[in-house]
């Protein structure tokens, strides 16, 4: 966990006092909508189909058990008793009201949390790896560059009015959790050949209307360089980048267009004027940012405990243990992850109630802390490994032990048009339907690992183009339609999926992706083949003819 | 961003204006009272440009009432019921499809 020193929290105490100050006088209509709402999105307060929604930031998905606490207040207090949990490690409230924004700003104020970074054209919420800092060969924890740059980004002027939004991701694993392919910057942490501390800078990734895979710009940034490099990346974007056309604005767009050499010298000749300036980092800096990062003491215990010997022989927990359960940098520990994907339910939705209990187990089983990951699940990042029977019983109780992590019914979705005013289709419907076909978990384990990806509108909160298997809800001739893409991947060997053909109705989803998974099935070379190890060996072809041969 | 009242307005049949309450956000509807109702049978029908206009900028001068006027289409049926004209506003009026975690 990151402790908060008094500069934090006297800004974010601010912050709140500001933002009253701001929705009283447009309660009062001293301020128009049009003045109020620039101030609002810089709150994370966005106007939805039926409500506010108010989105808060967890930054580098990390939490604590008291902050957690607080979630469910809010959501109890000020919603309607759940939360949802987003693809960029925030959460959002669906059905908060204006008038009473400033108290729920001011109750997260009390733990430490804001919704600053959450919206608007500026530096968005910096996201990591949910397993920063416990995940095994893990380089450094990521976290304390992650923070270092959202100190440096928070209300900083200069990107604060930047030609669209921009997001940063950063990962230290070889496996990238963190989707950073898919992000304005992805961040690689890497070591130099003298064991220094630097990163691989990806630039230009993103999904939306025109979808990219980032690229390498820099093979290898210094850490000590890494805010002045960030810096003039994105002194060139708020140059060049477009301010005309919010559809070209984002800097994939001016990547793109001018190409990633001529992107990259025009960010080298910028670095050059102030790379050696108070932007550079001294140790002291980063080593002060790692010494308020409170890690665990752990104990010394056993790879195999009894306790976890014994369980082993339930069968139902061995389901669970073998799917939700990752080794962890301290062989007697363990990092659970909590799936917020029960079958039938809105995937990343979690009620006050289980936010509560939870926060409880992280006391009682993980040193007070949950991560937020952004495949929309939790985790509990340091449990030991004998106490992993007694937690399982324990989510089960809450309805968050089932055994689906990384499987087809683990889905990402956005909230589609049941919420959002930017929808032109439903996501969740279809995710619970996709997971009521696919509930039998021996079914779902013959799969094997397989991700589904849902967005209700082409801005891709649902990033369905990097699912294995991507649902992209359009609106055509009044009637929702559905385009299925196969071959996304969103991690280290990202890959953007490929149409397998016209678009299907609401009602046709789920058979279309029965056909998908039945196909790959039969022509998967070996059962450890993946879906989408499949689709990359025989193209989409096969999978399309089995699709529209009935069709 | 273009305002409501300079964007074109192409009126294909019954509509109503729509929009969100301001202090909580809430789904209304403007009403041939100058006022706003959250029940959509309350709405005024307008059924060409110039009325649907008129009353938008009805609307919009009213940003203390409410935000994001728009034209919305609506379906009467043969008993003067006003119906959503599309999913987008059926999801408005009647609220999402799925059951709530809570």
């Amino acid at each position: 966990m990151y402790a908060y020193d008094e500069i934090d929290r006297t800004l974010v105490n601010e912050r709140v006092s500001e933002f009253r100050d701001q929705v009283q006088r447009r309660l009062s209509g001293e301020l128009t909508e049009d003045e109020f709402k620039m101030l609002r999105l810089q709150n994370g307060v966005y106007l939805q189909l039926h409500a506010y929604m108010f989105r808060v930031a967890i930054p580098y998905g990390t939490l604590a058990s008291n902050q957690l606490r607080q979630l469910a207040h809010v959501a109890r207090k000020y919603d309607r008793g759940y939360g949802h949990f987003t693809t960029r490690q925030n959460i959002q409230f669906n059905w908060i009201k204006l008038s009473d924004l400033p108290d729920a700003l001011a109750d997260l104020a009390e733990v430490g949390i804001h919704a600053m970074q959450t919206s608007g054209n500026n530096m968005r919420n910096v996201t990591s790896d949910q397993w920063a800092g416990v995940a095994p060969g893990e380089i450094e924890d990521p976290r304390i560059w992650s923070e270092l740059i959202r100190q440096h980004t928070t209300l900083h002027p200069e990107f604060s009015f930047l030609p669209r939004k921009f997001k940063i991701a950063i990962t230290a694993s070889d496996h990238d959790r963190a989707a950073i392919k898919v992000h304005d910057i992805g961040l690689r942490l890497i070591k130099n050949e003298k064991g220094e501390t630097g990163f691989e800078v990806l630039v230009g990734g993103g999904l939306g209307r025109t979808p990219f895979i980032g690229k390498t710009i820099k093979h290898f940034v210094h850490g000590r360089d890494l805010l002045s490099y960030i810096e003039a990346i994105l002194r060139v974007y708020n140059q060049y980048g477009r301010r005309d056309n919010i559809y070209k604005a984002r800097i994939k767009i001016l990547v793109h267009e001018l190409g990633i050499e001529k992107f990259s010298r025009e960010v080298e000749e910028e670095w050059q004027h102030i790379r050696y300036s108070s932007l550079q980092i001294d140790n002291e800096v980063i080593e002060d940012i790692r010494s308020r990062f409170i890690y665990p003491a752990y104990e010394k215990l056993p790879h195999m405990p009894d306790e976890l010997r014994q369980a082993a022989a339930d069968p139902d927990f061995e389901a669970w243990r073998k799917n939700s359960v990752a080794a962890h940098k301290n062989p007697g520990y363990s990092i659970v992850t909590i799936s917020l994907k029960p079958i039938g339910a809105p995937p990343g939705d979690a009620t006050a109630e289980q936010m509560d209990a939870l926060a409880d187990l992280a006391d009682k089983y993980s040193f007070g802390e949950i991560r937020v990951g952004h495949e929309q699940n939790l985790a509990l990042p340091h449990v030991a490994k004998r106490d992993l029977p007694a937690l399982w019983k324990a989510l089960d109780k809450l309805g968050l032990a089932t055994p689906n992590v990384n499987l087809i019914t683990d889905i990402i979705a956005c909230p589609g048009l049941d919420y959002c005013s930017l929808a032109n289709a439903r996501s969740i419907p279809i995710a619970q339907e996709l997971t009521r076909r696919f509930a039998n978990h021996e079914l779902a384990n013959l799969i094997g690992r397989l991700h589904i990806n849902i967005s209700g509108c082409i801005n891709a909160c649902g990033h369905h183009h990097v699912g294995h298997i991507g649902i992209l809800g359009v609106e055509k001739n009044g009637e929702e339609v559905y385009q299925i893409t196969i071959g996304g991947r969103a991690d280290e060997s990202a890959a953007l999926g490929n149409l397998i053909g016209p678009g299907v109705k609401f009602d046709e989803v789920a058979d279309v992706v029965e056909d998908i998974v039945e196909a790959y099935l039969a022509l998967r070379e070996r059962p450890e083949e993946l879906f989408v190890d499949t689709v990359k060996r025989l193209g989409v072809e096969p999978f399309k003819e089995r699709v529209y041969a009935t069709r | 961003m273009t305002s409501p009242l300079q964007q074109k307005l192409k009126i294909n049949g019954s509509s109503v204006v729509t929009a969100n309450r301001t202090w909580d956000g809430v789904v209304v509807y403007r009403t041939a009272a100058k006022g706003w109702s959250v029940e959509l049978t309350d709405a005024a029908i307008v059924r060409n440009s110039d009325e649907a206009k008129a009353l938008l900028a009805e609307a919009v001068a009213d940003d203390v009432g409410a935000i994001g006027p728009y034209i919305a289409p609506v379906q009467v049926d043969e008993a003067g019921k006003i119906l959503p004209g599309n999913l987008r506003e059926q999801i408005r009026r009647d609220g999402v499809t799925i059951d709530l975690p809570v």
